[in-house]
């Protein structure tokens, strides 16, 4: 292996995780725009969507399934009951909380992390769990330009692409996704123009919530899910939200993917334990200089509440 | 000069002392051990309430400061310099005393910083760390400098998991005892274990003299009209981003210090004691006192890490803090001991039995 090929390697493992830190700093994003919450729980909804898939997965190839059918079934499922969960969070937890200090929302949001955390270790322990590979198996690599990827990369590439053009078009295009940007530009002035506010958390509640737990099924055949990863993700994808200005989805991205290739090019210097360490080193780093973000105006960040 | 705001310290003097006469008389002094260990912990939750509390400003990472001062003082008192003695400076620390040479349990001679340098030295490093985390991150408000301080707290774990002299996965072990002045001596050696009972909770009351002389100063004033309205503050001419800083290294410091204190008693100190959860906890424990509510917390955080300590909580301990934050914030973000609501359920009561003393005189 010649060196190009060493450093086309890191560029897809930098791809690929910055491509799931971007899709947990979008979940960030869509409920930080509609209440002004950073919703502490979004690592867990990767870590609880993911064991679901799992526990699906295998009731229902026990039950007789063949393989590809009961992996879509069991991710499918796992998505619609994380949304579902998400909207329970929001339901008991946020919705009926009179002008909450920020504060206040920080602690409780920790303190559901903390729970959820808690219960996933009863119901599933405290082993290591994964999806079967979406496509081939732990072997299985294919050839790009000397590099040599698994095929599971391309599938978490291609599904943060993919989720990332259906959340511009459901934004830009549809009447709910305009209604909800309307809430994050003045929740006021939204209601006033008749848009059911209420509703427009609850859902940026379960957009979020099913964005994990695709990202959590995408990067379990890689990452091997573990009930405590959660909050490694939440950090890093919050770094990433950060990086892009908070709020800001489609910055986010090119943060997440920077970060990324920061990290993995990282473990060429630094030793692996310290890589935790150099991202939350740039997230401190980036909000001593320019808290309002890489491409975030000082003026727009300056009215934001924090 | 107003004495009333030492009573409760008198107080609180008191009931250690009969604590402890009534745990020797019911013969059940092994409780002292949980309590000498919650007084250390205690500590922490002290100057976390100022900072929250007071100066209205959240850290998620006391934890770090903890094992900063407990790991600090754990490695220069057991890590063995003797490989090095050849070398002048390690040789002229030798002469001033500053290292000396001690037997480990197993008759080895070892070359190490005594207690009281590792202590100063603990103490000196974690408020350099604090002076070299807070200037940038005091200027943060709400999530960010929650994430902020989270984050430190995140990187301290990291480095002790990744560092072998500081044990990495595994706690360190065989701390010697911290000798102090008068034959005192931390450590958690059986028949020390009443006289190490009130050096923590001696320790505590110090800590606690030096709040109340903070809250009513100047400085506390200062503080007070940070939480209220930072903006407004800052117009009335308070230096606002230098009293947090003073707030959030002083807090920092009483950390460390509790955690050199509890390495000692303990003999050990564990990667564990740097986790999130940990830092969690101790914001937990500020929320159920109730924020800017010292004696609430100090209560609150003797019962709630007495408890723990005990095993009381079995496998759910983490998930009884979590759910107690919760519980809290959504119904009592005062706290459960909030001065005024009780005030308002006093003049409810009265209000009560005087119409029912009006009704029968009718």
């Amino acid at each position: 292996m010649n060196i190009s090929d060493i450093v086309l390697q890191y560029f897809f493992a930098g791809l690929r995780v910055g491509s799931i830190y971007a899709i947990v700093a979008i979940g960030f994003n869509i409920i930080y725009n509609t209440t002004g919450v950073i919703n502490f729980a979004q690592g867990e909804f990767l870590i609880i969507g993911a064991l679901l898939a799992i526990s699906f997965n295998s009731l229902l190839v026990f039950i007789g399934l063949p393989g590809v059918p009961a992996l879509i079934a069991a991710i499918i499922l796992a998505v619609f009951i994380t949304t579902a969960i998400g909207a329970a969070i929001e339901f008991a937890f946020i919705s009926w909380l009179k002008n909450p200090s920020v504060l206040r929302l920080i602690v409780i949001t920790i303190g559901i992390s903390i729970v959820m955390r808690e219960g996933m270790s009863y119901i599933w322990g405290i082993e290591t769990f994964a999806l079967p590979f979406f496509s081939g198996t732990e072997g299985t690599s294919i050839k790009i330009m000397g590099a040599s990827i698994s095929p599971q990369d391309i599938w978490i590439i291609g599904i943060c692409v993919f989720l990332v053009l259906v959340l511009y078009l459901f934004f830009k295009y549809t009447l709910t996704g305009k209604a909800m940007r309307a809430c994050a530009a003045n929740r006021t002035a939204a209601s006033l123009c008749g848009i059911n506010v209420k509703l427009m958390i609850t859902l940026s509640f379960m957009i979020s919530a099913a964005l994990g737990a695709l990202a959590g099924c995408a990067i379990s055949p890689l990452a091997k899910t573990n009930y405590e990863m959660g909050s490694a993700f939440a950090i890093k994808g919050f770094t990433v939200a950060i990086i892009g200005g908070l709020g800001n989805s489609m910055a986010a991205v090119a943060g997440g993917i920077m970060l990324g290739l920061i990290e993995s090019f990282s473990v060429s210097i630094l030793p692996m334990a310290y890589r935790d360490a150099v991202s939350i080193g740039i997230l401190l780093l980036i909000l001593s200089i320019k808290p309002s973000g890489l491409f975030g105006k000082r003026e727009e960040s300056a009215l934001k509440e924090y | 000069m107003d004495h009333k705001r030492y009573y409760p310290i008198a107080v609180l003097f008191c009931i250690v002392i009969v604590m402890q006469l009534l745990l020797a008389v019911t013969g059940t002094s092994f409780f002292l051990k949980e309590l000498t260990q919650a007084a250390y912990y205690t500590i922490v939750v002290i100057g976390l309430c100022l900072l929250i509390g007071y100066a209205g400003q959240i850290s998620l990472g006391h934890a770090g400061f903890f094992a900063i001062g407990g790991y600090t003082s754990a490695v220069l008192t057991t890590f063995d310099f003797s490989i090095f003695s050849s070398s002048p400076f390690i040789r002229f620390l030798h002469t001033i005393g500053f290292i000396i040479q001690r037997e480990d349990l197993y008759g080895k001679q070892l070359l190490t910083f005594s207690p009281m340098v590792a202590f100063i030295l603990a103490v000196l490093f974690s408020a350099l760390a604090a002076i070299a985390i807070g200037i940038p991150v005091i200027r943060l408000h709400g999530h960010y400098l929650a994430m902020a301080t989270l984050g430190f707290g995140v990187i301290i774990k990291a480095i002790i998991d990744a560092t072998t002299v500081l044990g990495a996965h595994d706690p360190i072990t065989s701390v010697p005892g911290f000798s102090l002045f008068f034959g005192l001596e931390v450590s958690s050696k059986i028949p020390l274990r009443i006289p190490n009972y009130y050096i923590s909770w001696g320790v505590v009351i110090i800590a606690l003299v030096i709040c109340i002389n903070l809250i009513h100063s100047r400085a506390g004033r200062a503080l007070r009209s940070i939480h209220g309205n930072e903006v407004a503050a800052n117009s009335l001419g308070i230096n606002t981003t230098r009293y947090k800083l003073y707030t959030f290294i002083l807090s920092a410091v009483f950390a460390a210090i509790a955690g050199v204190f509890l390495t000692h008693y303990n003999g050990s100190i564990g990667p564990s004691e740097a986790s999130v959860m940990k830092s969690v906890r101790y914001v937990a424990i500020v929320a159920v006192g109730g924020m800017a509510n010292l004696w609430g917390c100090v209560l609150m955080s003797v019962v709630l890490t007495f408890l723990s300590l005990r095993g009381v909580f079995g496998s759910f301990d983490d998930i009884v803090f979590g759910a107690i934050l919760i519980a809290m914030m959504l119904f009592a973000p005062a706290g459960l001991l909030n001065l005024t609501r009780l005030k308002l359920w006093r003049e409810k009561i009265l209000l009560m039995i005087r119409k029912y003393a009006k009704k029968d005189s009718a």
